[in-house]
């Protein structure tokens, strides 16, 4: 019969629903959820993040090498007692709504992202006593104790300025209608479906802003996100599955851009906390049998094509802070049997395994399961919703919990919150007071060269007890087509839109 | 052979002395599709019971040189993302499957029927009470109200067979309820009330005989629902633990590796559909064949 | 009938009470704390107590179940935990989305079941019977959420014709709007379209056997203004009921059709909401989709009653 012709007439019709081509000079990014609310005191998510900065510009900005560069401010100078840090603001700012970024305005910010309460920047900020405004463009942190990572707090969302006037407005509903000082301004958000945001004409960057309209889409599935972004319908994508990695770069329209991570994926051990007293919290070395028994090279081959970086410590192999003395070991199931026995287990030795839900987490899990088994391990995963992951995490009701962290630009951020004995996210109940008092030095000191120094040491300590084995750092995958000219990638993950401009 | 299949033996064989039985199996055995039905059902209970046997490998062996590779000689259905043999946790995910089918009707007749029987012989407040709370059960999505139950007890295989079986029973109350208002009614019930009969055994032997073709007929429709939202659930990460497989989860793996395994997510979702369509046609051999309308 | 309208009317209310406390009373048992799931990787144990507060997280919940019923019958159905917008004004933004795919997915369902049904009983245990039997067994057993990924993986990975997800509004652009949708509204359609096909097919072979199709028969009318005048008036008034019924369905179906998707309804905005623990919005949207659902239940009841006047009593 006629099918043939049916079909044809089908795909036409079709086509032509989709060939609407839209004017270009907007910028459609795929991102992999829906953000939290957009307000830089309250936002949480690593999301959020990316949105934010398309719209809301930062004190200071990171480089390629992690080196702080200015952004809203020009330079900054700690004094030599550590307790004071002066930050020269950069002229004529201003903010969506026509109010100019003084020194005010910025003390005011700060100040907001310090005290509001609901504010998730406090614990960034804690060391900072208060903020005083020197000369209209020129503010100055007095700070409780010395506390280096707090310029690079300033490059996230802790440095972000908003608009006062706004804000009073606003109030804790400011994250409906953000005003900040960035490249685009906000215009509308669909709640999981797209934010929008226009060219702001008095950025101070303008000359660099090329592009009209930049629209932020949700879209979860890695698989869809890239068959959009195939077919046209998104510009950019974030976090592309490694596993599809050969197909973008097979694909001509097509363009990859990759950075290491900031964070990494460990498995936390309950060593404080484990009620039931298992093998792994009694004894280190049955923490470092089952570290042997992983061969991190194989599942990053097998879940990830390789793509990541197989790591042990709380920074990537490329990180200016990792300690390359403690190079990643190899499996050794022998040793790790011999380690075993020297601990006095008997195998098989059971281990609660907790993970968020998740078909990527539950990958490695099975594989992890699976190499240990070889060792005399029986691990049971126990995939768990991940609303309900924190709560038992806190209540230390795993023996391991597979995690991901985000990762931050200062090693502090990767390490203090989860290994210094009662820290909040230290959720295995690690409690070494060596290891605690290095954490604490790390923190005060300014010197990188007798940081690193120190944090020699800690590194030391800490694969030795094991309170979170390190297993890979993710590789940031972003794709976009041809015609998307001048993006770069940093190790942060955030997605920069200055400079962009299409073909 | 074939009654051991049907979901739910017991019934049949208490039937087993009626003629209206009997002739309803004739009658069921002339319809070819519920004949196929019942033998696709036969063929998977069977395989399922014996897995072991039958399946090629180890379902949860890994193999790291075999990841997504497509079906060969070896390995018929391909394999999946951990190297593991498709056909192997195919077969093995029907247990999964079928396991929660039947445990999950099992629950919902259990609770439900009791519920219908009070609601329709007392009547009265008991019924309003009953009714109300099955009207908003059944004011909630179905599936929203899977999940919630799902992810409260904590996701594991036995959990997402009690959620379903809770979220099915509605239907069970409201079906049991109104047959029991129809049958009621009848003479045999009042004559056995007039002898004096407690309710409860009024209720459990002369009007739970009378509605079970009828509970059957759901029974039998509930199980392929019940399968499917297991698949649901398990998919949304709320069923199966890893790494044993079911076909739910085995799906949500699939997902991403669309575009280059493709395979991964055709085998489980066409077991899903066979065991659904022969369940279904199964309940539909048996509505027509149990209709005392039809001759 | 007016007495039966009011006693109808009157079981509501119980009724979306039992609805409303069912699901506060759920959700309030569901693991994991609000506060922590919202504060995500940044547990400031400060902060997470002031949330708890603001949002009464801390008190016990018959007095939290009292805050929200006052506030929802005030018409404010409060506030979303994680991005503070008001539950009414997600509602007011998700709900033209979803209506908008579930008439698409409804009309799909007529213009297929319809026909398929009328065909299959005129001329049954013909080939045409058969199809259209095999048609709706597949649609009844086809799991929607496979059918969804397997479209996605034919159409817009394989051939690229249509998008893969998301939403452009009809009022934006009606031609991407509608390829947008099409694929989610077939996968909800197909169902429904099964579930109507049967229906019109049983109850069009038991008009054509009634001895009113006959008289019309004897008379010598032609066996076409037999079908279409006369007996598929009879047979369809029923199914329009049961169309009513199946808009239900359709919601349910849209919980995981629009995840897979990413449409921005209801479907999605609830399964994210319960897997983020935002009371609130699950509260919202579950009641307002309760009511919707009785309030069809409802209007279908009518309107069987209106159609068949025997019933009217």
């Amino acid at each position: 019969m006629s099918i043939m012709r049916l079909t044809i007439l089908a795909s036409a019709l079709l086509t032509s629903l989709v060939g609407a081509a839209q004017a270009q000079s907007t910028l459609r990014i795929g991102i992999a959820e829906d953000p939290d609310i957009l307000d830089p005191s309250i936002g949480r998510t690593y999301v959020g993040r990316i949105v934010f900065s398309a719209f809301c510009d930062k004190l200071f900005d990171i480089d390629e090498k992690l080196n702080i560069v200015p952004q809203l401010a020009l330079s900054h100078e700690t004094s030599a007692d550590g307790k004071e840090m002066t930050i020269k603001l950069r002229p004529n700012v201003k903010f969506h709504d026509g109010e100019p970024l003084d020194a005010e305005a910025a003390k005011f910010s700060i100040e907001r992202h310090m005290t509001l309460p609901t504010s998730f920047r406090k614990s960034e900020l804690a060391s900072v006593d208060h903020v005083e405004v020197v000369d209209p463009l020129t503010i100055k942190l007095v700070l409780k104790t010395p506390y280096s990572p707090l310029i690079a707090q300033l490059t996230d969302r802790s440095g972000m300025m908003v608009s006062p006037k706004a804000t009073k407005e606003a109030g804790d509903k400011f994250g409906l209608h953000p005003v900040c000082a960035g490249p685009y301004k906000f215009v509308e958000r669909v709640q999981q479906d797209r934010m929008v945001f226009e060219k702001f004409a008095d950025y101070w960057n303008k000359d660099n802003i090329h592009i009209d309209r930049v629209v932020f889409l949700p879209i979860v599935d890695a698989t869809v996100r890239l068959a959009n972004l195939k077919s046209g319908g998104l510009d950019l994508i974030e976090r592309v599955l490694a596993t599809d990695i050969k197909d973008v770069r097979a694909d001509s329209r097509l363009v990859l851009s990759t950075a290491p991570e900031l964070g990494y994926l460990g498995l936390t051990v309950n060593i404080g906390n484990d009620k039931a007293k298992g093998p792994l919290s009694q004894s280190a070395k049955v923490r470092q049998a089952l570290d042997l028994s992983i061969d991190r090279e194989a599942l990053n081959q097998v879940v990830f094509n390789g793509e990541f970086t197989p790591g042990n410590q709380w920074v990537s192999p490329t990180h200016p802070y990792y300690q390359k003395a403690f190079p990643v070991r190899g499996r050794d199931i022998a040793k790790a049997k011999a380690l075993l026995k020297e601990a006095g287990v008997t195998s098989p030795v059971t281990v609660d395994y907790m993970i968020p839900k998740g078909a990527e987490n539950e990958a490695v899990a099975q594989v992890v399961q699976s190499m240990a088994a070889e060792a005399g391990f029986d691990i049971k995963i126990r995939a768990v919703e991940f609303a309900t992951t924190f709560k038992q995490a806190q209540a230390g009701e795993f023996q391991v919990f597979q995690i991901n962290w985000s990762g931050r630009i200062d090693p502090d951020g990767n390490s203090y919150i989860f290994m210094r004995s009662k820290a909040p996210q230290n959720d295995g109940g690690y409690a070494n007071p060596e290891a605690d008092k290095l954490m604490e030095d790390g923190r005060t000191t300014a010197n990188v060269a007798e940081r690193k120094a120190i944090y020699e040491k800690m590194t030391k300590i800490l694969l030795d007890d094991l309170p979170i084995i390190y297993i890979y750092h993710r590789t940031l995958l972003i794709a976009h087509t041809t015609k998307l000219q001048g993006y770069k990638q940093m190790p942060d993950g955030l997605v920069r839109v200055v400079g962009l401009k299409f073909k | 052979m074939t009654d051991a299949a049907l979901p739910a033996a017991p019934i049949t064989q208490a039937y087993e002395l009626d003629s209206p039985a009997r002739r309803a199996r004739r009658r069921l055995f002339k319809r070819k599709a519920a004949v196929f039905g019942l033998v696709m059902i036969t063929m998977f209970v069977g395989v399922a019971l014996l897995a072991p046997l039958v399946v090629p490998y180890d379902p949860i062996a890994t193999s790291w040189s075999l990841v997504r590779k497509p079906p060969t000689a070896a390995h018929w259905f391909g394999t999946d993302e951990l190297g593991r043999d498709i056909l192997s946790r195919v077969v093995y995910g029907a247990r999964a499957s079928l396991l929660a089918g039947l445990i999950s009707v099992a629950i919902a007749l259990g609770v439900g029927v009791p519920l219908g029987l009070l609601a329709g012989y007392r009547g009265g407040f008991v019924d309003a009470l009953i009714s109300r709370i099955t009207d908003a059960m059944l004011a909630c999505p179905f599936l929203i109200l899977a999940i919630a139950l799902a992810a409260f007890l904590g996701p594991s295989l036995g959990n997402a067979m009690i959620a379903i079986g809770i979220s099915a029973t509605p239907i069970f109350i409201r079906l049991t309820r109104g047959q029991v208002l129809v049958v009621k009614a009848e003479d045999y019930v009042e004559a056995a009330r007039a002898l004096g009969n407690p309710p409860w055994r009024i209720a459990f032997s002369h009007i739970l005989p009378n509605i079970l073709p009828a509970l059957l007929v759901q029974a039998t429709l509930s199980i392929a629902a019940a399968i499917i939202a297991e698949a649901a659930l398990s998919f949304l990460g709320l069923g199966q633990q890893p790494p044993a497989p079911s076909w739910g989860s085995m799906l949500n793996a699939a997902q991403r590796f669309l575009t280059q395994a493709p395979w991964m997510a055709i085998w489980p979702g066409l077991a899903i559909f066979l065991v659904v369509l022969s369940l279904n046609l199964l309940g539909d051999g048996l509505r027509d064949a149990l209709d005392p309308r039809q001759r | 009938m007016l007495n039966f309208l009011a006693r109808r009317i009157v079981q509501i209310v119980p009724t979306l009470f039992f609805v409303s406390v069912l699901i506060f009373s759920l959700q309030q048992l569901l693991p994991g704390d609000p506060a922590l799931v919202m504060a995500g990787e940044e547990r400031d144990p400060a902060v997470i107590e002031q949330i708890r507060q603001q949002y009464r997280l801390d008190q016990p919940i018959p007095v939290q179940y009292v805050y929200w019923l006052k506030g929802v019958l005030t018409g404010n159905f409060g506030e979303s935990l994680r991005n503070k917008m008001p539950v009414r004004e997600l509602i007011a933004q998700k709900l033209p989305v979803t209506l908008q795919l579930g008439s698409m997915a409804m009309l799909i369902a007529l213009l297929i079941g319809i026909p398929a049904g009328i065909v299959s009983a005129v001329k049954k245990g013909t080939v045409w019977d058969y199809a259209a039997n095999l048609f709706a067994l597949w649609g009844i057993s086809t799991p929607n959420f496979w059918l969804g990924i397997m479209l996605i993986f034919l159409f817009s990975i394989e051939l690229g014709w249509l998008p893969a997800s998301g939403y452009v509004p009809l009022t934006e652009n009606w031609r991407a709007s509608l390829a947008a949708t099409i694929m989610p509204a077939f996968v909800l359609g197909n169902a429904i379209s099964a579930v109507l096909m049967r229906h019109t097919r049983s109850a069009m072979l038991q008009v054509l056997e009634s001895d009113y199709v006959r008289t019309a028969r004897a008379k010598g009318l032609s066996e076409r203004s037999v079908i279409l005048k006369h007996a598929m008036r009879n047979a369809l008034t029923p199914i329009i009921t049961l169309g009513a019924l199946e808009l239900g369905t359709l919601l349910s179906g849209a919980v995981l059709t629009e995840q897979i998707f990413s449409i921005p309804g209801f479907g999605k905005l609830i399964v994210d909401a319960v897997f983020n623990r935002d009371y609130a919005v699950v509260q919202g949207v579950v009641l307002v989709t309760a009511t919707v659902y009785i309030t069809l239940n409802l209007a279908a009841d009518v309107a069987y009653i209106l159609v068949n006047p025997r019933l009217r009593g």
